[in-house]
């Protein structure tokens, strides 16, 4: 692994947001890097900072109440935190962009698909209008868009979801950009689109050689395309590396409890699902210690007192738990 | 579009019908003898005999509504009594100034609710935010007559610079305390709903998606926000444009200004019924046409209502 490779390098990157009700700690210590070409996926539950990870990235958080308090986000040379807002346009939607959760919301009905994806063009590049309408037609065309010229003059009310999302990644790749984030982008979708979605953002990433960073919380999802993972709970990295690795050899108890609750075919013996037992703790009042312990199996008393820090167990194997250890030496069984 | 348009318009009729009935009958029963009014004191009952005949008055309340209607139905609205000149003359005399007046109030109250607006939702808490509110709610509080009397002492009378009242030669100078006035409250009630309305709208996923797209905030603001954000806005704008248009009452009486406000006023203490009756139909008119207009204007702005259902397209 080369330094050249590596297109996005965050470290220890804090998102709080200050509210009425206290200070929530949307992203604690976030730290982790995307490579060229590569997908990297981000799981986790709802309210686990994912997609706020995602908007800091594009500088989209909304001050106030949000706050980046620290971290870095180093890209092409420069540290986007401290990037001003004016110049940071030149960058969202052109050299990084992003896939949104919903496609019903997420384009202006009071526009043409036409006028928004040409929109997203003419911001970055300078060419004539007809140029931008042709490069439009070009990019629905990529998206698998049937009847092009009819559907650029269409408003988004007209379209159906997976179209609408197919408009969204229209617009996204516009720019050819080097990272693409796609947020949950199939989460509103029904599952017989969905798929047809993620095979269009992989094929699209292979033909223009981005990056894409993966948000979701469906693990079928991420052992499909993801190279690398991030787990993600309360707004802290638990476990990163790669795909594999995640799925056979966790080193975090949320992650071997969420890949322990998700649905098996193939196995022989029918079991019940194992749901981790209670629910993630409130972001405003984190319990001290392991965020985790409160309904982790193996919490020991020492794992409320302090956080655990994320140590490299394997090579670019990356964890943050006091036993992970010893299920390395296997002096403790997964259950 | 064009059967909705249609239907519309034929909708109209039905209303005019229910507004011409009431007004007559309110107009027949005040005990008041029109014959006597245009006479005056001292005409002998022969006389008034006489003109209750030749303008059909003595004849039962179905029979002069009738007739009403029918002379209706050709565009004609009867004669004043008091100034025995057509009542379409004198509408047409003073329609024009209540129209002028009604726009000069209507381009203030969008220019500065508009805009006064877009800079509290913009600039949210902000000093001019507070600003902004404090003062559409003092705007929205002081009755008009009030503002209106304190403007005529204070810019014509303490200041002398602006005409007092009256339209003058009809330069724009005598038009800025009367539209002021007249705009006042509605300038309060534009910036209000610009303001929600716009917060509500910065709020949505599709403005996240155009900043994400890497556009300016200024694009975002006054092109995907302000065109969601005006569709209320434009609603409130066009039927407080009717309603304007339907004579600023208080105002074209406190500015003596020779609107139809102000002839209806004059009208009703003077007994006048056709004038009455004849201006309300015109307000009527004029308040659905406006109405309409607006309802078209709402299917440019928001491509998701097309009316009748031809050009639905689910």
């Amino acid at each position: 692994m080369t330094e050249n490779n590596i297109l996005l390098d965050i470290k220890d990157l804090r998102t709080y947001f200050y509210t009425d009700a206290g200070v929530v700690k949307a992203v604690d210590g976030v730290s982790f890097d995307l490579k060229k070409g590569e997908t990297l996926g981000i799981v986790g539950e709802t309210g686990s900072g994912k997609s706020i990870t995602a908007l800091t990235i594009l500088g989209l958080i909304q001050v106030p109440p949000g706050k980046v308090v620290s971290g870095k986000i180093d890209f092409e040379g420069r540290d986007l935190l401290k990037v001003k807002q004016k110049n940071l346009q030149r960058y969202r939607g052109n050299r990084i962009s992003m896939i949104f959760q919903d496609p019903m919301t997420s384009l202006n009905p009071v526009f043409t698909i036409g006028n928004q994806i040409m929109e997203a063009i003419l911001a970055h590049q300078k060419i004539t209008k007809k140029q931008a309408y042709n490069k439009a037609l070009e990019l629905l065309d990529m998206v698998g868009m049937p009847d092009i010229k009819k559907r650029m003059k269409s408003y988004p009310h007209e379209f159906s979801g997976g179209m609408r999302q197919r408009a969204m990644i229209a617009m996204a790749i516009a720019n050819s950009p080097s990272i693409l984030i796609a947020d949950e982008p199939t989460t509103a979708l029904d599952v017989t689109i969905q798929a047809q979605i993620l095979e269009l953002v992989d094929e699209l990433k292979k033909k223009t050689d981005s990056s894409v960073i993966l948000i979701t919380h469906d693990l079928g999802v991420i052992a499909k395309y993801a190279e690398r993972v991030l787990v993600m709970y309360a707004g802290k990295p638990v476990e990163f590396a790669n795909v594999n690795d995640i799925f056979y050899k966790p080193f975090h108890p949320y992650t071997m409890g969420l890949i322990g609750s998700v649905a098996k075919l193939n196995e022989e013996k029918k079991e019940r699902l194992k749901p981790i037992k209670g629910a993630p703790p409130s972001l405003i009042d984190l319990p001290k210690g392991c965020t985790f312990a409160q309904r982790c199996k193996y919490a020991l008393d020492s794992c409320r007192l302090s956080y655990p820090p994320s140590i490299e167990i394997e090579e670019g194997h990356f964890v943050s738990c006091f036993r992970s250890k010893e299920f390395q030496s296997e002096s403790i069984q997964r259950i | 579009m064009f059967y909705y348009i249609i239907k519309r318009i034929l909708q109209i009729i039905p209303v005019i019908i229910g507004i011409t009935l009431i007004l007559f009958i309110l107009m027949y029963v005040i005990p008041e003898d029109p014959a006597k009014l245009i006479l005056q004191k001292g005409a002998t009952p022969q006389a008034l005999a006489n003109l209750r005949a030749k303008m059909g008055i003595d004849k039962p309340i179905y029979v002069q509504y009738w007739r009403y209607v029918s002379s209706l139905a050709k565009g004609d609205l009867g004669t004043s009594y008091r100034y025995r000149r057509s009542v379409n003359e004198i509408l047409a005399e003073h329609y024009p100034n209540s129209i002028k007046l009604a726009f000069a109030a209507i381009i203030i109250e969008t220019i500065i609710g508009i805009i006064a607006g877009i800079i509290s939702a913009v600039k949210k808490y902000s000093f001019l935010d507070v600003l902004v509110t404090i003062s559409t709610t003092i705007l929205v509080c002081i009755p008009v007559y009030w503002l209106g009397m304190l403007l005529q002492i204070g810019f014509g009378l303490k200041l002398g610079w602006f005409p007092m009242s009256g339209m003058g030669d009809g330069s724009i100078r005598y038009y800025i305390l009367p539209a002021i006035t007249l705009a006042s409250v509605s300038t309060a009630f534009v910036a209000r709903m610009t303001r929600s309305s716009m917060l509500d709208v910065l709020s949505n996923d599709y403005i996240r998606t155009a900043y994400a797209k890497g556009l300016s905030s200024n694009r975002v603001i006054f092109k995907h926000s302000l065109k969601n954000a005006l569709i209320p806005v434009i609603t409130y704008i066009g039927i407080d444009l009717g309603t304007l248009m339907g004579g600023a009452i208080l105002t074209e009486t406190i500015f003596a200004w020779p609107g139809v406000g102000r002839t209806i006023y004059l009208a009703i203490l003077q007994r006048d019924a056709p004038v009455v009756i004849g201006g309300t139909i015109i307000l009527v008119l004029i308040f659905v046409i406006i109405n309409l207009i607006v309802d078209i204007l709402y299917a440019i702005l928001d491509p998701r209502i097309r009316y009748g259902g031809v050009e639905a397209n689910y």
